[in-house]
């Protein structure tokens, strides 16, 4: 498990870091937190000729408040994320999301952009930012640009962040007062979702006003699950009513089949967690 | 020096804190990888992709042009210098055994398999260089599906015209040992009950913790093996038979190593490579494994078919059991191989009263990596499909699983008792062991659930599952071995030397890797020889230090290794006596030896067991004709196996919408004779139930349509951790072993042997009444929901991993892996 060699670069700032993706280019690959680039190096499944290491740019670190959204950066650790008082505030799903996301070691090292940039679709993470409607602030040579969820995964392990470019912040509009649940189905605790399902809804007398819901791992990408979304509004938080809407969860996905389950199996499973999810987001 | 004899707790029976756990968990200890030789050369293996090629090719020249390369060696360029890998255990006269050259020249026979290796100065340019050698394959079809290779549909070995390796038969009839099975099972399709049935052990692997590591050195006059292996003195004799270097010129080392699970219990390709280049060129090398060629190519375990057929009467019961198994032996025979499941043909009769039983094992041949003894080896896939069809027979008679056992198990005023495999049970009380797990459970209560559950239609159904298990262990009597045709005996040896100072060192041939030897050991000897805890060093792991063993396995370290320990204590004893009368100028028959203290009968005087063996070291007043050592050892071969046996019950909820499933409680009661060290014995029950428990739900080896280990990585080959075990309840009844002197029973695979059956029937019994009476393993949530809402849980797994860490780039090269076979 020893990875080709390549060179390292420790930039300290964003700047520092755009000029040496300039610079190098295909050869270079970008580390965060490495819970993901460092398997891949060490089994060599990808031999960069230089790794960039954000680890040093402290202005990528941090969660600050912005009028209606939070701007986390791309840098904070899951840790601090998970024990953060304005995401818990304001955008509650990540952390319910954070909560179960692989291990303690792990949220220690591993980032909240990293996870997100590098959109493998059993993430933890893509569903929820997508269901919060998060935008992605990417910097490059010419500056700064803002993508939508929607449009930032693009395919398996793809993004819209292009050649030359660094994703430096998620902003994430507040939810406040909104419930959320993170409903993920596993076999062990370690593991990556088999299917996971990201809620959050405002409920206001028993009614729900407002839905998001995301999918984790039922295609190529996350999916927003738009179809259960208008479904639940106006429906009493309810069981029933729930079920009726759960039921849409499969509309435009594309799961896979694989050692943890066929896609039919997935299929099933995205109904189910989804009404699970709803549910226990709006505390019925 | 007198204090010993004021010592008032025994050391037995104590919750010893393990002296060997300093080292082992902080890591800074003698590891094979941690070694470092003067000019040591670093080595990586070129391995195959393909599960069945011929090799057309190898071009080296770019690898030896690599930085610091010293040399890139072929098969053909090692020859006969790399030895064989031994078969050491023909089950079979007429078996058909493939020869196992650890780097073939013309065909590899699975993927993973090493066609050239690399020597350089650090690892990384090895590793760098090794995917520079280019290798051409002419793929050949491979042998995959076990009953497809059973039926040579494609040969593995094209050269041997068959796959099926040996049929192993044991016949009650033909034995003498109980009636015919065939003629019960007819009785009973006329007047009686016959249950059939097909159950799958899965592949697994044994996933110890460290890397398989090999150093030799070949710079001193005998040529030093360091090798992460349990079988440091069985290695050393398959070298020298193999290599034509006298055993007397080989040292082999097993330093701390870092578990096995029989995993380690090998004589490895890689071992005999690394051995050849160290001979070679002259100097010292190292290979260390990587944690994905360690689960490709380190040997798998289980992979059988298993046909069964019981016959009972109407009331349950039993009257014949038919045993038809069908196991995969991966590419070679290795050193037991076939041998394991062998292992487990006389336990299927388990602990109950069948008159009539018949065991068959064709053992095939596929392209795959070899398999071999892991935890149990034999035991649990024989406990596996007696548990499941007890089950199954109460189900059919209509009585609870507890009943239908009790009914046919044997009561313990029957020991002891002739089984219908030949085997002699000595011991044993199942009642008492049953009764003490079915409180501490709640049964009774939990049943009460159950039924609640199923008739309220509850999303969450519980199960209850329940293993009566007995096992045979203490490997082995070597006349037994003998007559089994393998290739060594089942003895074991110990000495004891004492030190001038008082200290005692304890030489044992049952080389630890991580079980607790040297506390274990300590205590019994410390209390043998009254002589404090502290002052005893158990060595082991050493050919020249140890310079006989047969090592660890078979949960034969205490019962056999332990013996031979308790009589080479008892001998120093005898060798005190006489230099301790002379001394206190008394006569030999007058002298009492009693926690560590030589005394006259019948007066206050005395001598301290160190104060006589400074009295021996020094030598300058000893008796005429005794000669000044008391040091003793003692080689000691059983006469019989022994028994262990308990009861494991557990619950297990069933998510009907997910089939997701979750352990509620689990309770053993173990009989494993008298317990040396508690906190020992409860590590051993914990971690074999979570390993069994991990065979009934998560761990299978997958390979794909062109024989790739899906399950490469521990992304994809899921071992639980603590997060997905519960607390189990372990408890014990007592029944000591009436054949070793400290009354103790083997524990070592106990917990893995009982769990998988009781986790599977829990499972089974909870949503039995959806029409299902089997899921196969792993009961994955998939195969749950699938046998729910269809009746049938027996999908084989998808052969495909998720893409987490493959996808991004694809393969850069060669690598480790072999995922190349998909390109």
């Amino acid at each position: 498990m020893i990875p080709v060699q390549f060179d390292y670069l420790a930039p300290t700032s964003v700047e520092e870091a755009l000029a040496a993706l300039a610079e190098h280019g295909d050869d270079a690959k970008v580390i965060a937190g490495g819970q993901s680039l460092l398997p891949v190096l060490r089994m060599r499944l990808n031999a960069p000729e230089v790794v960039i290491d954000l680890g040093g740019i402290a202005e990528l670190r941090g969660i600050r408040e912005d009028g209606d959204s939070l701007v986390i950066g791309a840098m904070t650790t899951h840790h601090d994320v998970l024990n953060d008082a304005l995401v818990k505030e304001h955008a509650l799903l990540l952390v319910r999301a954070e909560h179960q996301l692989a291990d303690a070691q792990i949220r220690h090292r591993g980032t909240f952009g990293g996870a997100l940039a590098h959109a493998d679709p059993a993430g933890d993470l893509g569903a929820p930012a997508l269901a919060l409607g998060a935008e992605f602030v990417i910097a490059g040579p010419g500056g700064s640009r803002t993508v939508a969820a929607d449009d930032f995964f693009v395919d398996l392990f793809e993004t819209a962040i292009a050649e030359g470019e660094l994703l430096t912040g998620i902003r994430v509009p507040k939810h406040t007062g909104w419930g959320a649940h993170y409903e993920k189905f596993v076999r062990v605790a370690h593991q990556w979702p088999i299917v996971a399902v990201a809620a959050a809804v405002k409920v206001d007398g028993g009614t729900i006003s407002e839905a998001r819901v995301g999918l984790t791992n039922m295609g190529s990408t996350p999916i927003r699950a738009r179809a259960v979304e208008e479904a639940l509004v106006g429906q009493p938080a309810t069981e029933d009513a729930v079920r009726t809407a759960a039921a849409l969860a499969t509309e435009g996905t594309n799961p896979p089949s694989d050692l943890n389950g066929a896609a039919d199996y997935r299929s099933h499973l995205a109904q189910v967690l989804t009404r699970r999810a709803v549910l226990a987001a709006a505390g019925a | 020096m007198t204090a010993v004899a004021d010592k008032p707790d025994l050391e037995i029976g104590r919750d010893r804190r393990r002296k060997e756990d300093q080292r082992l968990i902080t890591g800074r200890t003698r590891w094979t990888d941690n070694l470092v030789l003067p000019g040591m050369l670093h080595l990586a293996m070129v391995r195959s992709p393909f599960a069945h090629a011929k090799i057309v090719s190898i071009d080296t020249e770019a690898a030896k042009q690599s930085p610091n390369v010293v040399g890139v060696f072929t098969g053909a360029d090692l020859g006969e210098a790399q030895g064989a890998c031994i078969n050491a255990w023909a089950i079979t006269p007429d078996q058909v055994t493939p020869p196992h050259v650890p780097m073939p020249s013309d065909r590899v026979a699975f993927a993973g398999e090493t066609v050239a290796v690399v020597v350089a100065r650090t690892a990384a340019e090895a590793r760098d260089a090794a995917e520079l050698v280019d290798v051409e394959y002419d793929e050949l079809p491979a042998a995959l599906d076990l009953k497809e290779s059973a039926a040579d549909t494609v040969l593995a070995h094209p050269d041997l015209g068959t796959n099926k390796s040996a049929l192993w038969v044991f016949d009650s009839a033909e034995a003498g040992t109980g009636s015919s099975a065939d003629a019960a099972i007819e009785k009973a399709r006329g007047d009686g009950i016959v249950i059939e049935r097909e159950y799958r052990q899965q592949r697994l692997i044994p996933a110890f913790m460290e890397p398989r590591s090999t150093v030799v050195d070949p710079t001193g006059e005998q040529i030093t093996v360091w090798s992460a292996t349990q079988i440091p003195h069985i290695l050393r004799f398959a070298i020298a038979a193999t290599t034509g270097v006298p055993e007397s010129k080989i040292r082999v080392i097993a330093p701390d190593v870092g578990g096995g699970f029989g995993g380690k219990l090998q004589q490895t390709p890689e071992e005999m490579i690394t051995f050849a280049v160290a001979r070679k060129l002259g100097k010292p090398v190292k290979y260390t494994e990587t944690r994905s060629e360690s689960l490709m190519t380190a040997h798998h375990g289980r992979d059988q078919w298993q046909k069964l057929t019981l016959s009972a009467e109407k009331d349950g019961t039993v009257t014949g059991l038919k045993v038809e198994l069908t196991a995969d032996l991966g590419a070679y025979i290795a050193i037991v191989g076939g041998g394991v499941p062998v292992l487990g043909a006389f336990m299927f009769n388990a602990i109950y009263k069948f008159p009539a039983y018949h065991f068959s094992c064709q053992t095939v041949l596929t392209n795959k990596t070899w398999t071999d003894a892991y935890r149990g080896a034999g035991r649990p896939e024989a406990t596996y499909a007696i548990e499941r069809l007890m089950d199954e027979l109460a189900i059919e008679v209509g009585v609870d699983p507890l009943e239908i056992r009790e009914k046919n198990w044997i009561k313990h005023e029957e020991f002891p008792f002739t089984t219908v495999a030949g085997l002699e049970y000595d011991s044993g009380n199942y009642e008492a062991a049953t009764a003490k797990a079915k409180e501490a459970f709640g049964y009774d209560e939990l049943r009460a659930e159950q039924k609640q559950r199923r008739e309220s239609g509850d999303r969450i159904q519980l199960g209850i599952g329940i293993s009566t298990f007995t096992e045979m262990c203490g490997l082995a009597p070597s006349r037994v071995l003998g007559s089994l045709n393998y290739g060594a005996g089942g003895w074991e040896h110990a000495s004891v030397r004492m030190l001038a100072t008082g200290k005692v060192e304890v030489i044992t041939g049952a080389s630890a890797h991580g079980q607790g030897h040297e506390t274990a050991f300590s205590q019994i000897v410390a209390d043998r020889l009254g002589v404090a805890f502290e002052d005893v060093e158990v060595l082991h792991g050493d050919t020249q230090i140890a310079h006989k063993g047969l090592d660890t396995y078979g949960s034969r370290s205490l019962v056999v290794g332990g013996e031979a320990l308790v009589k080479a204590a008892d001998k120093v004893i005898e060798k005190a006596k006489p230099i301790a009368a002379h001394l206190l100028e008394a006569s030999v028959d007058d002298i009492e030896f009693s926690a560590g203290r030589f005394s006259v009968r019948g007066t206050d005087q005395g001598l301290a067991m160190a104060e006589i063996a400074m009295a021996t070291f020094a030598a300058h007043n000893l008796p005429d004709g005794i000669e000044p050592s008391i040091d003793s050892d003692a080689t000691y071969d059983p006469v019989n196996f022994n028994y262990p046996h308990g009861t494991h019950l557990c619950a297990m909820e069933v998510d009907t919408e997910t089939g997701g499933v979750l352990m509620r409680k689990y309770v053993c009661v173990d009989d494993i004779g008298n317990i040396i060290n508690p906190m020992i014995v409860e590590g051993q029950v914990h971690g074999g139930l979570a390993q069994g428990i991990a065979q009934a739900l998560w761990e299978e080896a997958v390979y794909d349509d062109s024989g790739t280990l899906v399950s490469g990585s521990f992304v994809d080959y899921l071992l639980p951790t603590s997060a997905d075990t519960i607390s189990f309840e372990v408890d014990h009844t007592t029944t000591a072993s009436t054949t070793n002197t400290l009354g103790t029973k083997g524990v070592g695979e106990a917990g893995t042997i009982a769990s998988t059956p009781a986790v599977v029937n829990a499972v089974v019994d909870a949503v039995r009444q959806f029409g299902v009476n089997d899921i196969q393993m792993p009961c994955t949530p998939e195969r749950v929901w699938r046998a729910i809402h269809s009746g049938d849980g027996g999908d084989e797994t998808e052969g495909a991993a998720a893409p987490h860490f493959t996808e991004e780039t694809g393969m850069q090269g060669q690598t480790d892996r072999t995922d190349g076979a998909n390109q």
